[in-house]
């Protein structure tokens, strides 16, 4: 039971929300190989730490917006807009 | 007149001897008292077998005073009927209860079922795997359920009300025992919204039934001031009879709310700071025949002497291997129960607790261990063995002791589930021989844990470390407050030696799990068998896997398997708690959300209307929709042949409402639609109509529909009513995500516009009876276009469109208005017109060929599957999906293609479903399935719809279906059955 901090409406529980999946995907063109066309549909990063992902305050503003969670301690780590680079997230592995 | 309880004592105890509460246990009329649990009712009453064990049928008693419970999990009356597996021990005993063990054949107190226990080499662990493997399992099912399980769940509902609820606080203390009312005491008046949870009906945890000296005041007065004290702080909120059973992420808690009869309460808690006291288990020993009625934990027997003024037997062994059985021998012969021996593993005891022995004359047989017990419904004597020298064996000579009951301790282990479930790791005290919270790992969540939880077993520790922690953690929520002064001068010794298992006796009768009849055979066999792993062993032993989740059997399953495998307990590990720590009803889960309250009904803006005409409902998705009009009481089937018909030969009227209706608005609407739609949206010109479909990325077929251009920056896209909310959704990922750069806005009007579909070859006429500006002639208004104008004085969308075949007029209107078209239309119309359910709908559309996304298409249909392929070639640019369309997989000749069927036997039965098979000598295996079937009024015969492995080029071809045992074949046709040249549509 997440709490997100909506960029539009300020922080709320995750029961308003869905999820959307790895954000910044770069979507291939018609020319691209079915290697690189597959690898966009099928694979995704999967990391234990910093997991960059989109999520939409569906309950809410209807926006979509990107999260970056830890996927082991579900910490949420910053919170941007659609759109915006990667945050430069100095956080430790937490192997480590 | 029933019988005064044998065992109650007459004074002391808090239960309330002026309420006599009569209850029956099987049948037979007993007392107990307000204040009672219904165990403890059971034990003044002298029942000594509650129950029989879930595999052997052996009998069993009352083995604890709380919710770790093995024994006494019985069925109960209330509600609307018995409820299964209450745990008798710590449920509150209420007048006119009946209570039933829910094993036993003929009764409890003598089960045929016993003849398992007589043979019970033959059903070691696995023996599920093993032995019912010949002939099959199914031989054996019907016997092994009917003598297993837990009891019958209530037919129907069980009258409970269940709610849900939501709170936030900075401070959730969790158990209100020693540690917790000292953290709470010291948040008392801080500011910090507190919310202080316990399970028991009452405040105080090991305190109400303890008898120590707290701040220079006997422990009850102590417990009283403080349960005062913290009613009336304002900050602080205590909730009884509430158990926290599930810690979730960013400091969510689950709590079960039993406090109102007949009520469960379902809290859901969002905390700042979370203090776990969930305190401890005392923990089994194990020797042979340790199961038997009359064994209990000996802070058990405690409680029921000081709590209920109740002897659980009126002599009493007490075994220990550490000091704090002491205490409790001491209440059990202060209180006249009859204590012959203490039994201790150790060869030293401390002179704190020996001479207090001495003084009472209670003899203590250090260095030794209980071996054996007998007795069949009662216990009446047990072995005594003295250890040797190694520890490793016992020498004779062998004491026996004539009693009635055994207080057992193992020393505790704490009560770490929630810590757990928090991502708190646990560490191996050997000191303790239990496991406590590692501090030095970081737990993710904002937890604390002290008193008896953290290892600090001790009424003195745990006061202390509970004021400190309260204090600590109300600071870090952001409050000022200092740590509750308290202090006692009880008996704190502990002193514990890490030994619970006798090393003699038989194995298989030494009982490690009573709930799941787990013995220290069974995990030798699992070791043997080489199951050494941690989870290996619980998943083929299921020791810990019973309804009390191991709460007194895993520390002894992991020591054994540590010892069986020369490994310390340490390397052997623990297994993951996970929620919930108690079972929580799924009634509460559900809360209010059933029946009528389950989801929202949506309903037809003209619905009384449809009432009013006949219309049975039915669910669509959220909506209600008329099904079929039952005019004049004609049945169903009869109602469905009439509507279709009725449409075919002069007019229908379909309410299509809940059709999903979505605006795309601005510069870029029309580039947006193109790169979501297969189709073209681009060419579209404004005010002609075109069917679309659209595609997953993955080239999946997820909706169609057509979509309108309104004007040069305005589309209108009709999407199935199923789909509406989705599609809207995608559509707006697509744009935030995707093509941010496109200036339109998506804004769904589904709810906005009603729909009357007017459809069939009297439906311009009917029309053109209407008081409207619109001009309804095939030259101005074509098949497949759009206009506006005024109908019956309301501003109207009006858009050629056919469901069905046959020429159609779809007339949108402001919803509210909706009603009056219907009506205007169907008085005008007399008996020319004929109002259309959804089932007649399937009939038309199917008679036309149209597919139903998701009924006729599944998730491997692609564009290409659909005979798209015409079209995916002419569009040169990207949209969702086609890249996939270009793989070799998707344009496979061999894929299942949409085919129309006809059998070739005009009257047999074609079910959607049935699967098409090749023939015996390819090898019988299915080639696609029947996905609509129906009988057609229109064409009188048998007609379907299906997806078929190359099924375009196959066209005429006779085809062998399977369905359910049937075989016979049909013809492979093209879909379109009725008016292929789509003249009767496009008039
Ligand atoms: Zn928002």
């Amino acid at each position: 039971m997440l709490r997100i901090d909506c960029p539009w409406c300020g922080t709320r529980d995750e029961v308003e929300f869905s999820f959307g999946g790895e954000s910044h995907l770069t979507r291939p063109t018609l020319d691209a190989s079915d290697a690189v066309w597959s690898d966009y549909l099928f694979n995704k990063d999967n990391p234990k730490g910093i997991h960059f992902e989109r999520w939409m305050h569906r309950f809410g503003c209807g926006r979509w917006f990107n999260v970056a969670r830890d996927t082991l301690t579900h910490e949420i780590h910053a919170v941007y807009e659609m759109g915006a680079a990667k945050p430069d997230l100095a956080v430790k592995d937490p192997d480590s | 007149m029933t019988p005064s309880p044998t065992n109650r004592l007459t004074s002391g105890g808090r239960i309330d001897r002026t309420q006599p509460l009569s209850f029956r246990f099987n049948g037979k009329p007993l007392q107990g008292y307000s204040g009672d649990t219904i165990a403890s009712a059971l034990l003044a009453n002298g029942i000594g077998t509650v129950n029989r064990s879930f595999k052997y049928h052996r009998p069993r008693g009352v083995m604890s005073a709380g919710v770790e419970e093995t024994n006494a999990l019985l069925t109960v009356s209330g509600g609307n009927g018995d409820i299964p597996v209450v745990r008798t021990t710590v449920r509150a005993l209420v007048d006119g209860q009946l209570i039933k063990s829910p094993s036993g054949f003929p009764n409890v107190n003598f089960d045929l079922g016993r003849v398992l226990d007589f043979t019970h080499r033959f059903w070691a662990a696995g023996f599920y795997n093993k032995l019912f493997k010949w002939p099959s399992w199914r031989w054996y099912e019907g016997t092994v359920r009917r003598m297993a399980g837990l009891g019958k769940l209530p037919d129907g509902e069980d009258g409970n009300k269940y709610f849900h609820h939501n709170v936030h606080c900075d401070v959730l203390i969790v158990g209100a025992g020693p540690a917790g009312l000292a953290a709470a005491l010291g948040c008392a008046n801080s500011g910090a919204r507190v919310l202080l949870v316990e399970q028991d009906h009452e405040l105080g945890g090991s305190l109400l039934a303890d008898g120590a000296q707290i701040n220079a005041i006997d422990s009850d007065t102590w417990l009283s001031r403080t349960t005062s004290t913290l009613e009336d702080a304002a900050n602080v909120t205590v909730m009884t009879s509430s158990t926290v059973s599930g810690y979730y992420d960013h400091n969510v808690l689950t709590i079960t709310d039993r406090s109102t009869t007949g009520v469960v309460r379902f809290w859901k808690v969002r905390a700042k700071e979370v203090l776990l006291a969930t305190g401890a288990f005392e923990q089994p020993l194990v020797f042979e025949n340790n199961d038997r009625p009359g064994v209990m934990l000996a802070n058990a027997a405690m409680t029921y002497v000081l709590r209920y003024a109740v002897k659980p037997a009126h002599v009493m062994v007490v075994a220990t291997n550490n000091d704090t059985a002491y205490r409790v021998a001491f209440a059990l012969h202060d209180n006249g129960v009859r204590v012959p021996a203490i039994v201790d593993s150790r060869e030293n005891i401390a002179e704190e607790v020996s001479k207090e022995a001495g003084e009472r004359g209670i003899p203590i047989m250090a260095g030794s261990v209980v071996l054996d017990t007998v007795g069949t419904k009662a216990l009446t004597r047990v072995s005594v063995g003295r250890l040797s020298n190694d520890g490793r064996s016992t020498v004779d000579p062998t004491s026996v002791i004539a009693c009635q009951g055994l207080a057992m301790s193992g020393g505790f282990n704490p009560n770490c589930s929630l810590y757990s479930q928090a991502g708190g790791s646990l560490r191996y005290d050997a000191q303790l021989a239990c496991f406590v919270p590692d501090e030095e790992k970081a737990c993710r969540q904002r937890v604390t844990v002290a008193g008896a939880a953290n290892g600090k077993f001790s009424l003195a520790d745990a006061l202390t470390e509970g004021a400190r922690a309260g204090s600590t953690v109300t600071g870090e929520a952001g409050f000022a407050c200092s740590p509750a002064e308290v202090a006692t001068s009880a008996l704190g010794s502990y002193h514990l030696k890490a030994m619970r298992i006798t090393p003699t006796g038989d194995t298989s009768r030494q009982w490690v799990d009573f709930a799941h009849d787990v013995t220290v055979a069974d995990i030798e066999l699992a070791v043997r068998e080489n199951f050494v792993s941690v989870e290996h062993l619980k998943r083929y032993t299921t020791v810990g896997m019973a309804v009390d989740q191991g709460k007194t059997s895993n520390l002894n399953a992991l020591t054994l398997l540590a010892e069986l495998t020369d490994r310390s307990v340490e390397e052997v590990g623990t297994t993951t708690f996970r929620p919930p720590f108690m079972p929580v009803p799924m009634g509460a889960i559900a809360g209010p959300q059933h029946g009528d309250f389950y989801a929202p009904a949506r309903l037809l803006p003209a619905h009384d209307w449809h009432v009013d005409h006949g219309a049975v409902f039915e669910n669509y998705g959220p909506w209600k929709r008329p099904e079929y009009y039952a005019t004049n009481g004609r049945d169903r089937e009869t109602a469905i042949r009439e509507e279709v018909l009725a449409l075919r030969r002069s007019a229908g009227l379909f309410d299509g409402s809940p059709l999903g209706k979505i605006e795309i608005t601005g510069p870029d609407a029309g580039e947006f639609l193109n790169r979501i739609y297969v189709n073209n949206a681009l060419t579209l010109k404004p005010g002609r109509v075109r069917y679309g479909i659209m595609l997953s990325e993955n080239g999946i077929v997820i909706d169609d529909g057509v979509f309108a251009r309104l004007a040069d920056d305005c589309y209108l896209v009709s999407t199935t009513t199923a789909n509406a909310d989705h599609i809207t959704a995608w559509l707006e990922q697509w744009h935030q995500c995707e093509w941010p750069d496109l200036n339109l806005v998506i804004s769904t009007v589904t709810s906005q516009w009603a729909v009357a579909t007017l459809a069939g070859p009297n439906a311009r006429t009917l029309l053109q009876e209407i008081e409207s500006d619109i001009d309804f002639s095939v030259q101005a208004l074509p098949h497949m276009t759009l206009t506006t104008g005024t109908f019956l004085g309301m501003h109207a969308r009006v858009q050629r469109v056919s469901f069905s075949g046959e020429m159609s007029f779809e007339i949108s209107v402001p919803a509210l208005d909706g009603r009056q078209v219907m009506e205007t239309l169907m008085n005008s119309g007399g008996d020319r017109i004929t109002l259309i359910g959804i089932e007649a709908l399937t009939i038309l559309r199917t008679e036309k060929g149209y597919l139903h996304v998701g009924g006729d298409t599944d998730g491997m249909t692609n564009a290409l599957d659909i005979g798209f392929g015409g079209i995916v070639a002419r569009k040169k640019t990207d949209f969702v999906g086609k890249r996939s369309l270009l793989r070799g997989g998707d344009q496979r000749k061999d894929r299942r293609q949409f085919v129309g069927v006809e059998p070739l036997n005009d009257n047999e039965e074609l079910e959607s479903g049935a699967h098409f098979i090749t023939s015996q000598r390819e090898g019988r295996r299915s080639q696609g399935v029947v996905t609509s079937a129906c009988f057609s009024p229109t064409l009188n015969r048998v007609i379907g719809l299906g997806l078929l492995e190359g099924g375009f080029a196959r066209k005429g071809e006779t085809v062998t279906v399977f369905d359910d045992g049937r075989t016979f074949d049909v013809r492979i046709t093209d879909p379109t059955f009725y008016d292929p040249g789509g003249e009767k549509m496009n008039a």
